[in-house]
């Protein structure tokens, strides 16, 4: 008789690893598969007719802008181009490949397919943004739509959703706080932004870049950002508090109400950056807080997908005290008409070419269009079980700790430390998450700087089984395994990914980095990719 | 609250047997447990204000075609808006491959999990190094607004000189976002453009010099579709006065057009959407900066820049991060400007289509796009009371029509072109006055004799009217 293959895939009652081994293509440059002479694509030709009329368009250029030599892209038929990519996408481990739990602070989600199909229509991709009203009103009401569920899932007043991304609404919203200082007269003393080091780091970043002084709480000792240092930095140059809650961490601070009394007091704007909502939807919102402001990233919380790194969508939300401030122009609705109005005189303007990622905007109507607020309050309490869960798992793990609240639970996330398993073997938790990868899971360590020594954050959001729960902590009990027993094994990882350790060296080198295929060529003394 | 169990498709954990299980492995009564440090004060009160759900897929997807159902697209109607969104040609493969779910729902993978990303971009900013002459291309930003306000940024930075000469030729929605992003310490001065040719106003630009004078910011082409031809004696009057540079140019001219850097720009920026990215109501940028290979540039980008180095495995090619100790993700405020959730699927889409043009594809479209353009131009001309181009200098895809001479206003000549199932040129009356009724038209590698002639034929009938 045979073996019972089904079996030989358990041991101890629990499933095997997967033996994993990411695609391999060992792809050339794009550059070393061009063939001259080869075309990809074909594109129309002018008439005759049109030619006769018009000449040599290119002949009666000057001189001095007429392109002689033609620029030296590669040369590659359409199925090799289709098939280059198609490999390079294999080397790629999206979240609809793996358990995605490992990037935490991203809400790493399922993006539903139906959405990605209808936000692909021609009635959608084909619309150019400066068409009349009149045969744009679907998209119109969809926006103007969406701005009221936003309005009922936050609580505030009225939605800008033009910013590209998370950090192009922090942008914006700095930008808000500005204009509303400026209003009172006190925008030329008031240039400090207060931040919290466990909220992302564009909240510091972009207010740096707006001309704000930055000042940055640090945790107490039980992980919420410090009351008294908080009190001790308010004052009459306090534009605003931009804070993240629950922070990276996954602690909600309870009292989140008194530090937006504190800066409120003191004349200071607050801003919640919502980025870690998906654990509170349908349980808390910024209104209830009393923030003046808070964003949302579509990409994260409301389900579209990541793109590699975008497009997304940050939408910007605000008390009606501020909504004269938001980016023009702003969805309107006349009871038969849906309409742009840029007719707001106080606005900061105009902060993209148009009206946002309206295909992203699509998306994420759709996603909290087929949930419902009982389902949007399910995604929370999933994720918060899920994420719960996968913390009793882990800190089972030897050399695995969650500072900060010890024995409390978490919201949607929790930041690990390694510390201990880091100090016992030497191995450190970036090359845990790359020995993770050689079984099919992605892992990132946490924004810097690591304030939680040798960190991890995982979010597994409310997309993943129990089964695949535990086997993400089982390739972390595995991995950490390894660092007690072999540890040598896990600090030469990835083993079995599509490329092995890097040489990171050459990427800090002036004389050596290399950010095209033309400048890594001279750098090699080869020629010019046109010679 | 009396909800009744659902089981969401999206959701494998809300099966109710699930759930108790997994609250008994960590030992908790009810999901409330886990928020027990949120007080009353801060919970909602009841449910969230939100519609009925439409739970079932179908349900779904009829509610949103029926909305988009209202649509009129620039694919059903004949469209000629252009300004800062272009339609185009998208090949199949470019949306072949960014609908592959391992690229379109992929993140921040490092380089090994996600190796795939990391050479796909590499690629694109090779092949705009290539469409550019120049060795250093970012990772794409948000739009090619957020690429001018950044590249200014950077010259003043470099330079630490705190003036901006912008040209006036400008989208007002961009000068609105570059204001945003600057002025709160940045001064910016405008350009006038030459009345007749549409080109910059040289003598302005000397004597809006100074000590301070950072950059001079000009696009090409510009706004209003003129190939700015002075760029070398503009580079050269910016240099001669310590300044940087920066020039704005549509990658789609570059077959045709000499890259900005072959007429002294220091810094190129601009937006890729014309390279095979959907219009999607002007949801579908990416912007793009570009420099010399010098590390006092490269290090004043914000951007990721994505750059080849070896694996320990002979002939692998390995790619990582270049300098990343500049970004905000390694210094938080001490890091140049912000890094963050950006375009990359549009940088990856964008290396499809430039790898399917190649050398002759650039050339033919930028050939193919002038001439109807200028075919476009003639033929308006010799309608009376219209006047195409409203300026003399040279016009890539897009050109002025001034309208004064028909007596009637470009509002309500777009309004009537509606009937002919033709959306008209931006209307420029308030964007810039000083035009009078004119608007800005666009004519790309879509727009055949016939849709052109349609075009002719409809404009004669409504200013007849």
């Amino acid at each position: 008789m045979n073996p019972d293959i089904t079996k030989q895939r358990y041991a101890n009652g629990r499933p095997k690893l997967r033996r994993f081994h990411q695609a391999k293509w060992d792809e050339s440059i794009i550059f070393e598969l061009s063939n001259p002479g080869q075309r990809g694509i074909l594109m129309p030709k002018t008439e005759v007719e049109v030619h006769e009329k018009v000449g040599d368009v290119a002949a009666a250029l000057p001189e001095k802008i007429r392109r002689v030599e033609p620029p030296a892209l590669p040369e590659i038929s359409q199925p090799q181009v289709l098939r280059h990519y198609m490999r390079l996408s294999q080397e790629n481990l999206g979240t609809d490949l793996n358990i995605d739990v490992g990037q935490g602070t991203c809400t790493m989600k399922y993006s539903p397919k139906i959405n990605d199909s209808l936000s692909r229509s021609s009635k959608m991709t084909a619309l150019h943004p400066l068409q009349d009203k009149d045969t744009v009103q679907g998209i119109l009401e969809l926006m103007y739509k969406f701005e009221q569920l936003l309005k009922g899932i936050s609580g505030m007043d009225r939605f800008s959703l033009q910013p590209s991304a998370g950090s192009a609404a922090i942008y914006a919203n700095v930008s808000i706080m500005r204009a509303y200082q400026r209003a009172r007269g006190e925008a030329e003393q008031r240039d400090e932004i207060i931040t919290t080091i466990f909220s992302h780091p564009s909240n510091a970043a972009c207010a740096r870049t707006a001309g704000f002084k930055i000042i940055t709480l640090y945790p107490d000792e039980d992980g919420y950002p410090d009351l008294d240092a908080l009190k001790a930095a308010v004052s009459e140059r306090t534009a605003g508090l931009m804070i993240t809650n629950p922070e990276d961490t996954g602690i909600f601070n309870p009292k989140i109400e008194e530090y937006v009394k504190v800066v409120h007091s003191a004349g200071g704007l607050c801003s919640y950056d919502q980025a870690n909502a998906n654990g509170v939807l349908g349980i808390t919102r910024a209104k209830e807080a009393g923030f003046d402001l808070c964003h949302f990233n579509l990409h994260k919380t409301f389900s579209t997908p990541h793109g590699c790194g975008g497009p997304g969508s940050g939408a910007c939300g605000v008390t009606s005290e501020l909504q004269k401030f938001l980016p023009v122009p702003v969805v309107e609705f006349d009871g038969e008409n849906y309409y742009f109005d840029y007719d707001r005189p106080d606005s900061i303007g105009k902060i993209g070419p148009f009206y946002g990622n309206s295909s992203v905007i699509l998306r994420a109507f759709a996603w909290v269009m087929s949930l419902g607020a009982q389902g949007l309050r399910e995604v929370a309490e999933i994720a918060v079980l899920n994420n719960n869960y996968l913390m009793n798992k882990m800190l089972q793990i030897r050399g695995v700790s969650a500072p900060y609240a010890r024995g409390k639970r978490r919201i949607e996330q929790v930041r690990y430390s390694w510390e201990e398993l880091a100090e016992e073997t030497g191995v450190s938790s970036e090359q845990i998450g790359l020995r993770a990868v050689d079984f099919g899971v992605h892992y990132w360590t946490s924004h810097h700087p690591f304030i939680v020594p040798e960190p991890c954050t995982l979010e597994p959001s409310e997309s993943y089984t129990r089964q695949e729960l535990d086997e993400y902590a089982a390739i972390m009990e595995h991995v950490a395994g390894e660092a007690y027993t072999d540890p040598e094994l896990v600090k030469t990882a990835p083993h079995n990914s599509t490329i092995h350790t890097i040489d990171h060296a050459p990427l800090d080198d002036p004389e050596r980095w290399a950010v095209t295929w033309r400048a890594y060529r001279r750098k090699m003394g080869q020629p010019a990719t046109s010679e | 609250m009396n909800i009744k169990p659902l089981v969401y498709p999206y959701i494998p954990n809300s099966v109710p047997e699930t759930k108790k299980q997994m609250l008994n492995a960590v030992g908790a009564e009810s999901v409330e447990d886990f928020y027990a440090d949120i007080p009353d004060n801060l919970r909602i009160k009841g449910k969230m204000n939100l519609p009925e759900p439409l739970l079932a897929e179908h349900e779904l997807k009829t509610h949103v075609e029926t909305l988009l159902s209202k649509n009129r697209t620039a694919g059903e109607y004949t469209s000629f808006l252009g300004a800062g969104c272009y339609q185009h040609h998208v090949p199949a493969v470019c949306d072949e491959i960014n609908q592959r779910g391992e690229f379109l729902t992929a993140y921040a993978g490092e380089p090994f999990d996600d190796h795939g990303r990391f050479q796909a971009l590499f690629e694109y900013a090779s092949m705009m190094g290539e469409l550019l002459n120049m060795d250093v291309v970012n990772v794409p930003t948000y739009d090619g607004f957020q690429a001018a306000a950044t590249a200014i940024r950077m010259a003043s930075r470099i330079n630490g000189r705190g003036e901006v000469l912008i040209s006036r030729q400008l989208n007002p929605a961009k000068l609105s976002k570059i204001k945003d992003y600057c002025g709160h310490d940045l001064e910016l001065k405008l350009i006038d453009y030459d009345p007749a040719t549409g080109l910059l106003d040289l003598a302005a630009l000397q004597s809006n010099f100074s000590a301070n004078t950072a950059a001079v910011y000009f696009e090409n082409p510009g706004y209003l579709g003129l190939i700015e031809v002075q760029g070398n004696e503009i580079s050269t009057m910016t240099h001669d006065h310590g300044a940087i540079c920066v020039v704005a140019v549509n990658p789609i001219t570059l077959g045709m057009l000499n890259p900005p850097v072959e007429y002294g720009a220091d810094i190129v920026c601009g937006d890729i959407q014309p390279l095979g990215i959907h219009m999607q109501f002007g949801g579908g940028h990416a912007g793009f900066i570009a420099t010399r290979d010098e590390e006092k540039y490269v290090m004043e980008y914000p951007s990721r820049l994505f750059g080849i180095t070896p694996t320990a495995i002979e002939g692998e090619y390995g790619f990582g991060d270049v300098a990343y100790e500049r970004t905000s993700f390694a210094l938080r405020e001490k890091g140049k400007e912000w890094v963050g959730t950006a375009a990359a699927l549009w940088g990856i889409t964008a290396g499809v289509y430039l790898a399917l043009m190649g050398p002759k594809g650039m050339q033919e479209i930028g050939e193919t796009m002038m001439s109807r353009a200028k075919y476009a131009m003639l033929e308006l001309n010799d309608i009376h009371g219209i006047k195409a181009p409203l300026f003399t200098s040279h016009h890539f895809h897009e050109f002025v029509v001034n309208f004064d001479q028909t007596g009637k206003n470009v509002l309500d000549i777009n309004r009537a072109l509606l009937e002919y199932e033709i959306f008209g040129g931006v209307d420029l009356s308030s964007q810039f006055p000083e035009l009078g009724q004119s608007a800005l038209y666009c004519v790309t590698e879509v727009h055949t004799k016939t849709t052109i002639d349609r075009l002719v034929k409809a404009l004669k009938e409504v200013i007849t009217k």
